[in-house]
This record gives structure tokens, C-alpha cells and sequence, in this order.
């Protein structure tokens, strides 16, 4: 049995079937021990590795041909499948508690495989094709056939449409570039038409404009799930193509660009977040900072540039877990989301407003939630080689602290009279707790993660060097 | 010679078919044109690929034309009018559009033949129009049906360069895989907010 089989085939088919032939009931369970299976199977078989079990000798081999390229997922693939799919089965078991509609499972299954799939492809550039494929399996999440699809939609699968082309002609160019170094006008276009691809897959300042609009318009646990999912695997296809070409990884003036990106957006997204009197949109706004965060780590220049943009990758899945299932749970209540909607739920959603206070103070990089150490981390980094860079991720996440204390000042906002009230279910009040112990977990012992992350740099062989 | 001469009408019926979809306001006319597009494009492609790659770009195109037909086919002319802008929408503004996107490329052609030789120029020309329409289209709308439309042409566009750089199968499967997906997604976009809720429960 081969690796792709394993990790791309069968939770594409489990996803399709279940979308049409499982009744909605089962689909979280079957979604989450089906993710939480192939983590397991990723953990515990290394890929291309021949296992004795009694008398019996099991191999996952490593690639399979298709239509002439191949997917190939490697050993050191192993620890990156099991933290995807395990953070996978943690979205599709929180479902039953969101009250997400019964497709979440299945497209959410089928759209980790196609994202899977764009590791595995060789040649990698081809990944952005399958990067595209996933974004518009995500459109049905985001718009529930009954509902009015808004303009964050349409604007989200333009920019995701428009990402593709650049990329994949980028690529052909940096092959050129790559062939004659020297050629300083074709390397600035090839570098040029890169940076507007992952500009747009990313949504780099201007152009995440979709997201608060999406976080306002759309289910927010679909949308959570859509901003864990495309910048993280985006993340990982842009650590590909800096570990692939010599002159990327080299160039100090690509370096500063991408730096210059991440605090655009760290400090834009952290500023509009202070700002923002919608609660959803607060959540937008945390992502688009976490993501600048990403691309600030990516821009790093130093050996540590894997080992810190992983540490920032998984607790990023939990926290915005938790916070959008916090908000599916309030928003069954109070409709828009708004301050003015959402005043004083403290008193009749307490579980639901603690996680979501947990989840936006870990984005801050509050201590001792998981959030901290990844930004200790990049901060340290950061520090030896620009205090203003700091400075002004500082001022970033300091916006977000006080959009975290304002929420939690309209949360508390309620009639003094008022009795407190248990109205999460026993399942909602379960997948919060666990993800609020999660969140201190991963803060105050980080190193619960180094097993997964230690053997992640030998995914990139150039870029931990 | 004739196919140099024949590959020209293509491009010139690829600037036929991107005014109209710029310029039109009838969706019949903008799908017939699209459908239209794809045969020139199928045209320009086949200079570079297989005939039977070729077809394939041709056949997802007219299967991404029928299903945003059938879908737009099923709707009330109201629910299909929600255009708003504040830009200016006036025809004779879209024709003026399209010169800038016609002059353009025709200025770029020759640059790009020169940094990339043997694309052929048609093919060249034939791509950036395409490219030029669908941005020009997409800044224009907000309209569900007309940004599937913007992003179709500026696909159909890409495809024709990049046809002539690579000529992978399984690229050429993946693009019209995404070609589909976005007629899918934009027929699924179309529907979503006119059928009642009880036949989503039934979905």
C-alpha cells in the first residue's frame, strides 16, 4: 500500500461517501476517528520503512505515478501528516457541537486530502492547482444553500483563483532564473509575479479584505476551518519553494519583503482588530495576524526559520478551533454578532465566552496559553535582527490585546440582577473544556510538541542549514 | 501560412467574444460568447498541445457554459439582476476598456516574443487579451455570474501561454478540473439564497 493511498485516497473517498450516502447524524464521528486513524497510522508507521509485526512485514511505500508525475510522501512527511490530520479530527469531532451543517465533514475531509495531495506532488509548483481545487470545495461550507452568498465570498474565490496563475508561471520563470542567476531583470520579475501569487493565497494587506467579510457574512466554524486549513498548507508550499531555489533563500531583498508583508499585516490586522465591534470580524482580523506572523517567520533570516513556523502552525489549529466553535455556539443565539447583540452572554454562555477569551488572549501570545511560546520564539528571532520590526509586532498583538479586553468587557456587561446560566450542551461544554485545557497545555509545556516538530526540518533539506 | 492566417482569426474572434462578455448584459449572449471563446482558444492551444489535450480544454469549457446555461436557465430575470457599482458602467466605458486591453497587448506581444521565443505571436496576443478582459471584467462587477465569467477568460487566457510551456498531462487535467470546479462553484454561488429551505434539507 502506498502513502498517498493511505493519506489522499481514502479520506477522499470517506469524504464523498459520506457526503452522499452517510446519514448527517454519524458524519462527525466518522470524520474525526477516520483523521484521527490516519494521524495514528502516520505517527506509528514511518513511510518507506519495513515493519515487522509477528511474522507479518508491512511497508508504505513512499510515491505513486499519476498521469505521468508523481505523489510522493516521504519519512520525514510522517510527523506533518499526523499534527494535519490529528488537527483535522479535532475540527470534524467539534461539528456535532458547532451545529454545522452535514457537509462540513465530508467536504472538510476531501478538502484536507486535495491539501494533503499538494505536498505530495512532484513537482511541487503543481500544488497551487490543488491549492485552487480546495479553495473551491470550501465555497459550499461557506454558503449554506439557503442563504445569499455575500461579497466576501466571491471576492475570496477571485483572490484565490488569481493566485494560481502567477504562481504557476512564476515557476516556470524561476527555472529560467535559475539557469542564468545573473539576469537581474527576469530573477525581479520572477520574484515579482511569486510574491503577488502567495499575496493573494495568503491575503497579504490589501488583499485579506474577504476575510472579515467572510468572518461577518459566513458560518463561522466553516470559516475557522478555512483559516486554519489554506495558510497553513499555503505556509508549507512557500517553505517548499524557498527550500527549492538556492537564490530565494539567499536574496536578502526578498528576505526584507516578505518581513515588510508579515508586519503589514501583524500590525494592520492587530490595529483593525482594536477597532472592530463585531465579533466575528475580531476573529478575522486575529487570523490575518497570525498569518503576518507566519510570513514574518518565513521571512526569517536565520537556520531557525522551520522550527519556529511549525511552533507558530499547530497552536494556531487549536486556537482558532476553539474560537470558532465558541462563536458557532453564541452566534446560534444572538444572530449578528454584534457588541450590541452579544452584551452580557457571560451570564447565559459562560463555557462558550471563556474559550473564546482563552482563544483571542493566546493569539495575543498571552503566558502561559499556547500561544506564547511560538511568539517568544519569533519575537527572539526577530529582536537580533530589526527592533523595529519588534516594535511593531508589539503594537500588533497589542491590538489584539484590547480587542480581547473589550470583548470581554461587553461579555460581562449585563444586568446586575441577572442569574447565571448553563446553556452550552454537555458536548459543547466538553469540546470547550478540552479545548481550553489544550490551549493551557501547549502554554505551559511546549515541549508536549517537540516529538512532532523535531524531525520537520528534514522536510526541507536546504532551509534548516 | 493558413494556419498562421487562421490562428489570427482566432485571436480576432477572441477579442469579439471578450467585448461581448464586457459589454453585454444578456446572459445568453455572454455564455454563447464564452462558448465561443473556447473554440478559438481550443484553436491557439492545439499549436502547442496534442490535439487531444486540445479537445479536452474545449469539451470542460462547453460542460463549465452548459451547467452556468442550465443553472442561470432556472432563475428569474430578477434574481439574477443584483449588479450595484459605483463605477462607471456605461457601454461606450467597456468599449473604451477593451481598446486599453486591445492596445495593450499588442504592445506587450512582441516584448514577450522577444523574451520568450517561439510562442508564436497569436498565441501570445490571444493571452494577454484574454488575461486583459477577465481583470477588466472582474474590477468591474460584483455580480456572482459576471466574476465566474471575469474568471473564466482570465483562466482561458493562462491557459493558452502556459499550454506552450508545459505540456503535462496531468496539468492540463487539473486546470480543466479547476475550469469545472469554478463552472460548479458558480452555478452552487447562483442557486444558493433562490431554493427554499426545505429543499436544502432534502439536498
Amino acid at each position: 500500500m502506498s502513502a498517498p493511498f493511505i493519506w489522499i485516497l481514502i479520506p477522499f473517498v470517506v469524504g464523498f461517501s459520506t457526503l452522499f450516502f452517510l446519514h448527517k447524524r454519524f458524519s462527525p464521528l466518522i470524520g474525526g476517528v477516520v483523521s484521527t486513524i490516519l494521524a495514528l497510522v502516520a505517527l506509528i508507521f514511518p513511510i518507506d520503512t519495513a515493519l515487522l509485526l509477528g511474522s507479518v512485514s508491512i511497508k508504505i511505500s513512499s510515491s505513486v505515478e499519476f498521469f505521468g508525475r508523481s505523489f510522493a510522501l516521504n519519512t520525514a512527511d510522517g510527523p506533518l501528516i499526523a499534527i494535519i490530520y490529528g488537527l483535522a479530527a479535532l475540527w470534524f469531532f467539534g461539528t456535532e457541537a458547532s451545529g454545522s451543517a452535514n457537509r462540513f465533514v465530508s467536504l472538510g475531509l476531501m478538502i484536507v486530502a486535495l491539501l494533503t495531495a499538494s505536498i505530495a506532488v512532484q513537482p511541487f509548483l503543481f500544488a497551487a492547482l490543488l491549492l485552487d481545487m480546495a479553495a473551491m470545495l470550501v465555497i459550499p461550507l461557506l454558503v449554506p444553500l439557503y442563504q445569499k452568498p455575500g461579497r466576501g465570498v466571491v471576492r475570496f474565490l477571485i483572490y484565490q483563483t488569481l493566485a494560481m496563475p502567477f504562481i504557476l508561471f512564476s515557476g516556470w520563470m524561476l527555472a529560467g532564473v535559475e539557469a542564468s542567476p545573473g539576469d537581474i531583470g527576469a530573477t525581479l520579475q520572477a520574484g515579482t509575479i511569486l510574491g503577488l501569487g502567495f499575496a493573494f493565497l495568503l491575503g497579504v494587506f490589501p488583499l485579506y479584505n474577504w476575510i472579515p467579510m467572510l468572518m461577518e457574512e459566513a458560518l463561522p466554524y466553516a470559516t475557522g476551518f478555512l483559516l486554519w486549513a489554506l495558510p497553513t498548507f499555503t505556509v508549507i508550499f512557500a517553505l517548499g519553494f524557498l527550500d527549492r531555489y538556492t537564490w530565494l533563500r539567499t536574496s536578502p531583498q526578498l528576505s526584507n519583503a516578505i518581513q515588510f508583508a508579515g508586519v503589514l499585516m501583524v500590525a494592520s490586522g492587530g490595529l483593525f482588530a482594536s477597532q472592530q465591534k463585531h465579533i466575528g470580524r475580531i476573529m478575522g482580523y486575529a487570523a490575518i495576524t497570525e498569518t503576518g506572523l507566519l510570513v514574518l517567520a518565513i521571512g526569517l533570516k536565520s537556520t531557525e526559520i522551520v522550527n519556529t513556523t511549525f511552533l507558530l502552525l499547530i497552536p494556531r489549529g487549536l486556537e482558532l478551533a476553539v474560537w470558532a466553535l465558541a462563536l458557532s455556539i453564541i452566534k446560534r443565539k444572538a444572530y449578528s454578532l454584534r457588541f450590541s447583540e452579544v452584551q452580557g452572554m457571560a451570564r447565559s454562555y459562560p463555557v462558550a465566552v471563556a474559550a473564546l477569551i482563552l482563544a483571542n488572549l493566546s493569539m495575543t501570545g498571552f503566558p502561559l496559553l499556547a500561544g506564547f511560546p511560538p511568539r517568544l520564539a519569533l519575537w527572539q528571532e526577530l529582536a537580533g535582527q530589526s527592533l523595529v520590526t519588534s516594535f511593531w509586532v508589539f503594537i500588533g498583538l497589542l491590538g489584539l490585546l484590547i480587542a480581547a479586553i473589550r470583548t470581554l468587557a461587553v461579555f460581562v456587561m449585563a444586568e446586575e440582577n441577572k442569574a447565571w446560566e448553563w446553556n452550552e450542551s454537555w458536548v459543547q461544554t466538553t469540546m470547550l473544556g478540552l479545548g481550553m485545557i489544550g490551549l493551557f497545555i501547549l502554554g505551559m509545556f511546549p515541549q508536549v510538541l517537540q516529538p512532532f516538530i523535531v524531525n520537520l526540518p528534514a522536510l526541507f533539506e536546504h532551509l534548516g542549514l | 501560412m493558413a494556419i498562421n492566417i487562421t490562428s489570427w482569426i482566432a485571436v480576432g474572434l477572441l477579442l469579439a467574444t471578450s467585448t461581448v462578455i464586457l459589454i453585454n448584459r444578456d446572459w445568453r449572449m455572454s455564455l454563447g460568447a464564452l462558448a465561443l471563446q473556447y473554440v478559438a482558444a481550443f484553436w491557439l492551444v492545439t499549436r502547442h498541445l496534442p490535439f487531444v489535450m486540445g479537445s479536452a480544454k474545449l469539451i470542460t469549457g462547453w460542460m463549465v457554459v452548459a451547467a452556468l446555461g442550465m443553472t442561470r436557465l432556472g432563475m428569474s430575470s430578477a434574481e439574477g439582476r443584483e449588479e450595484e457599482s459605483l463605477l462607471p458602467r456605461g457601454q461606450w466605458f467597456r468599449v473604451a476598456l477593451t481598446c486599453v486591453v486591445a492596445l495593450v497587448s499588442a504592445g506587450a506581444t512582441p516584448r514577450i516574443e522577444a523574451v520568450i521565443p517561439g510562442l508564436g505571436l497569436p498565441v501570445i496576443a490571444g493571452s494577454l487579451l484574454l488575461i486583459g478582459a477577465g481583470l477588466a471584467h472582474l474590477g468591474m462587477t460584483s455580480d456572482t455570474l459576471n466574476a465566474i465569467l471575469g474568471l473564466l477568460t482570465l483562466l482561458t487566457g493562462f491557459e493558452i501561454l502556459y499550454a506552450a510551456i508545459e505540456s503535462s498531462i496531468l496539468v492540463t487535467g487539473l486546470l480543466a478540473v479547476t475550469n469545472l470546479g469554478l463552472g460548479i462553484a458558480g452555478s452552487y454561488l447562483l442557486l444558493a439564497g433562490t431554493l427554499p429551505v426545505e429543499m436544502e434539507d432534502e439536498a
